[in-house]
């Protein structure tokens, strides 16, 4: 049943990408002063938002591991990190090669740049501690913490652009009200693009969890296989 | 078409991170249930008692 859902949403989701890339190679008109390289904003926005929304997902998740623990919670804590760790990295990836053609650099001590790469900085550490330490209730706990912690920079990245100078457009919600999208087409394909990236988020995420969920299956077959053996030991 | 080389360099790089992605979670997954399902065999071996040592047929046959 798990198995097979998984497979539905990979199929949408791939349907709904086919559909986003269309519209934005062959459907949305080219920005003006921009021109083509504009076309990076359709995914480079997605990419942003993925990151978000997983490290939002780490730190709810970590709230309820303390809260009320169980194996789920970590689980999804870890499994969320892990992907929003991917699209954070593709965010500061596409961001740098649509920076050089139009800022001239690669890459600039700017206060948006600079939050966002202290967020990949934050869950870098957080995916490298659990990879590094031994999984036990303790590490769990910490990891939670760290999670906690680390997503309370996620709202400095997103009001940057208000609080400092920066040379990083705010082009969502502009600092003088409403969208800076000069066309309608363009607000559609942006809704388009988010929604086949949340639906690819849900994907892996479900695809993450499952490989958990067998690795807490192994864990409790190989203990009940270590009591079945000392048992026959001892008949 | 100013500009194309980083357009093109920005999709390939998601493309290409999230399709190895999958394929690194599909492996894992595969070699995973392969583990689990070596194990379960094991435990099975393990568990089920030989027929014929106990069980109610074997004590009819007695």
């Amino acid at each position: 049943m798990g198995r097979k859902l998984n497979n539905v949403l990979g199929a949408v989701t791939l349907a709904l990408m086919v559909v986003a890339l269309w519209m934005i190679f062959a459907w949305v008109p080219t920005e003006a002063e921009q021109g083509i390289v504009q076309r990076i904003f359709y995914f480079h926005v997605p990419c942003a938002w993925v990151a978000f929304a997983a490290f939002a997902i780490v730190a709810v998740a970590g709230v309820f591991y303390l809260w009320l623990g169980g194996q789920i919670w970590d689980d999804l804590g870890y499994a969320a990190a892990e992907i929003g760790m991917l699209f954070c990295t593709l965010m500061l990836l596409t961001g740098s090669l649509w920076a050089k053609p139009i800022w001239g650099t690669w890459w600039t001590w700017d206060s948006r740049l600079t939050t966002s790469f202290v967020l990949w900085l934050l869950y870098g550490g957080y995916l490298l501690m659990r990879a590094m330490l031994e999984e036990s209730g303790q590490v769990a706990r910490f990891a939670a913490v760290v999670g906690i912690v680390a997503a309370l920079d996620v709202p400095v990245v997103i009001v940057s652009v208000r609080l400092w100078r920066t040379i990083h457009p705010a082009v969502l919600v502009t600092r003088q009200g409403g969208h800076g999208l000069q066309d309608p087409r363009m607000v559609v394909t942006l809704l388009v693009s988010i929604t086949a990236f949340t639906l690819m988020f849900a994907w892996l995420l479900m695809l993450r969890l499952a490989i958990l969920r067998t690795r807490t299956r192994l864990d409790e077959i190989a203990r009940a296989i270590a009591i079945a053996e000392f048992r026959a030991g001892r008949a | 078409m100013d500009n194309f080389g980083y357009l093109f360099a920005a999709y390939s790089a998601i493309f290409a991170a999230i399709f190895l992605y999958v394929v690194f979670i599909w492996n894992r997954q595969s070699r995973l249930d392969d583990e689990l399902r070596a194990l379960e065999a094991k435990l099975d071996t393990l568990t089920v008692p030989p027929q014929g040592e106990s069980g109610p047929q074997s004590g009819k046959s007695l």
